[in-house]
């Protein structure tokens, strides 16, 4: 398999920042209490004035972020995957989605490979309770080069977003830099005809390796970077399931109601296809590295192929 | 000091306020009357003397602005900004009809002149907060108001709330609790008591007034201290009574939390409030 660059999009969230920072006086973040981790601690250094931690506060900081948004701010608001949608989901609901503020719910420590914290800190169903929001756009970056194209659009683009980030270097696999990112788009990163692999964040690496397996018995996989899980790229779901005939969904997520659920939702109304959806299956994690969870989460390369051929047999 | 003229001709808008509360709520046949005629007093003073607004420009960049934290009281803020002449009067009785601006929390995306929209308790205070943190950057004189219910204290989220703005050291906004000591399901101090209330704002870091919520003068000069408090801010708790201005709703509170009048208590109420205003 390619070798490729390892790096968080936590990190390229971090330095996205503190450049659009020096660019745009009307940027405020808002952290708490984690911006080491969650990497806003470079904008708050750069722009003391214009971050505010809000301390181990999350309910607070995302009703605060849509005061400021509401009197005319760009809001960036960060903290872990499981608090910024979980413990502020009211907040987020009324506050945020409601009022249709533009605030940029940007959270790291996204899926189980958040690691050794353990299941309190792992958000598995985030994609699901965020995407149920209306007026609420959902992005999961497949990448660093990507996360930097995301949070750009994100300055542009005026509402309420949730931009879903991880904790461990991941594969770079926008070698362009000049890849174009366009909100609500899928990307079809590699050609084939037997089946569709949709994926996103983390899993858009893997389900790539998946299609090099493939392709080494004779199986053309199409994979496609499902970055924005809501609004949905309909007609290229519905394009792919027709054009290969069956479909496979990868995502570090539970199965129930993220990328899976999405799809699924897609394909029965508009062209029911064999699914099969490669994810957390409706589980809490554990502690351990992420590379051991993935493996005993059955998030791996291999773990899609079966899925993929499982698809492929099912087709009439 | 507020004239005694100003004074009379604010406690004839808040009579005409209260009217409107009591309709309103019995046209809907649903609605919260006796937390908005508790407040009616307080909005009366920040609508019609205290808040520099424009209601032909709402968006006025310099603007005060008011969150409605207590977002079921959004009958007594429809009243006061249709009499402020942010819209027909005459629309006030499309109070929680489908299809109206008037919902039954308060929505700004409906409504232009609402600031924020409410509902779920506990969050108006974190988003007035937000507000004075972009005037202060952006070294707006303009202030922020919110006003809070009592039982709504009970939301762990104000507290978060109250220790951000004295933090942040938030002097452009002052809080306003109404005080009005009901809560759905019986007394505040029965259900789960705030004691020492006006203590823990103290403790919390904010300028802390007492006044009578009921007394205009009371309420314009408590409004007055708090904007001239520098470097931390003021919380107002403001002594109501649920239901004030109708004899039979302060009598029994806990009848008209989330019950509006029906069309008999609506007239009895109604010509209470007009016998009061030909006083």
């Amino acid at each position: 398999m390619a070798e490729r660059k390892m790096v968080a999009t936590r990190d390229a969230y971090g330095l996205a920042l503190a450049e659009i920072g020096k660019e745009n006086p009307n940027v405020v973040v808002l952290d708490a209490d984690l911006k080491v981790s969650t990497k806003t601690s470079g904008f708050a250094q750069a722009f003391p004035e214009r971050f505010f931690d809000m301390g181990v506060a999350e309910q607070d900081m995302i009703s605060t972020a849509a005061g400021l948004a509401a009197a005319g701010k760009i809001v960036f608001a960060s903290t872990f995957a499981v608090f910024g949608s979980g413990r502020a989901w009211d907040q987020v609901r009324v506050s945020v989605a409601y009022t249709r503020l533009n605030v940029k719910i940007a959270v790291t420590h996204a899926g189980i490979t958040t690691g050794e914290d353990g299941a309190s800190h792992q958000a598995n169903e985030d994609i699901a309770i965020m995407r149920a929001l209306p007026n609420m756009t959902v992005i999961v970056p497949s990448d660093s080069v990507e996360t930097d194209k995301v949070i750009r659009e994100a300055v542009k683009f005026y509402g309420p977003m949730y931009i879903r980030l991880s904790r461990p270097k991941t594969p770079v696999i926008h070698d362009n830099p000049n890849y174009e990112f366009k909100i609500g788009k899928g990307e079809v990163m590699r050609a084939g005809s037997d089946a569709t692999i949709f994926a996103c964040g983390l899993m858009v690496s893997l389900a790539l390796d998946a299609a090099e397996l493939l392709a080494k018995e004779g199986v053309k996989a199409r994979v496609v970077n499902l970055h924005t899980i809501k609004p949905l790229d309909t007609e290229l779901i519905v394009n792919c399931a027709k054009e290969t005939g069956a479909v496979v969904t990868a995502e570090e997520h539970s199965i129930l109601g993220g990328l899976g659920g999405a799809v699924a939702e897609v394909l029965v109304e508009n062209a029911p296809v064999p699914l099969a959806r490669v994810g957390i299956k409706d589980t809490f994690g554990e502690s351990g590295t992420p590379d051991e969870l993935l493996a005993k989460y059955g998030l791996t390369p291999e773990e899609i192929v079966h899925a993929v051929r499982a698809v492929i047999k099912r087709k009439k | 000091m507020i004239s005694k003229e100003k004074t009379a001709e604010l406690e004839a808008i808040a009579i005409k306020l209260r009217k409107h509360v009591v309709e309103m709520t019995c046209a809907a046949a649903s609605g919260h009357p006796g937390g908005s005629l508790s407040a009616a007093d307080i909005i009366t003073v920040l609508y019609f003397h205290q808040l520099r607004k424009d209601p032909k420009d709402p968006h006025w960049a310099e603007r005060d602005r008011f969150v409605m934290s207590k977002g079921h009281a959004a009958p007594i803020l429809y009243a006061a900004l249709a009499e402020a002449g942010y819209f027909p009067v005459d629309y006030l009785k499309t109070l929680r009809r489908i299809g109206s601006s008037l919902q039954g929390h308060v929505d700004m995306l409906s409504l232009p002149g609402v600031e924020m929209s409410t509902g779920s308790l506990g969050q108006g205070l974190s988003a007035a907060n937000g507000m004075a943190l972009a005037y202060h950057l952006d070294k707006k004189a303009g202030r922020i108001y919110c006003l809070l219910g009592d039982g709504e204290c009970q939301e762990g989220q104000v507290w978060e709330a109250a220790m951000t703005a004295a933090h942040y050291k938030l002097d452009n906004l002052t809080a306003i609790v109404d005080h009005n000591k009901f809560q759905i399901d019986g007394p505040v101090e029965k259900i789960k008591s705030l004691t020492p209330f006006a203590d823990k704002w103290r403790a919390f870091g904010w300028h802390v007034l007492l006044c009578d919520g009921h007394k205009i003068e009371a309420i314009a000069d408590a409004l007055e201290k708090a904007e001239k408090t520098k470097g931390r801010p003021t919380m107002i708790i403001a002594d109501t009574v649920k239901g004030k201005g109708v004899s039979f709703m302060e009598a029994s509170p806990l009848d008209f939390h989330g019950k509006a009048p029906t069309e008999e208590e609506k007239d009895k109420a109604l010509e209470e409030l007009c016998r009061r205003e030909k006083k």
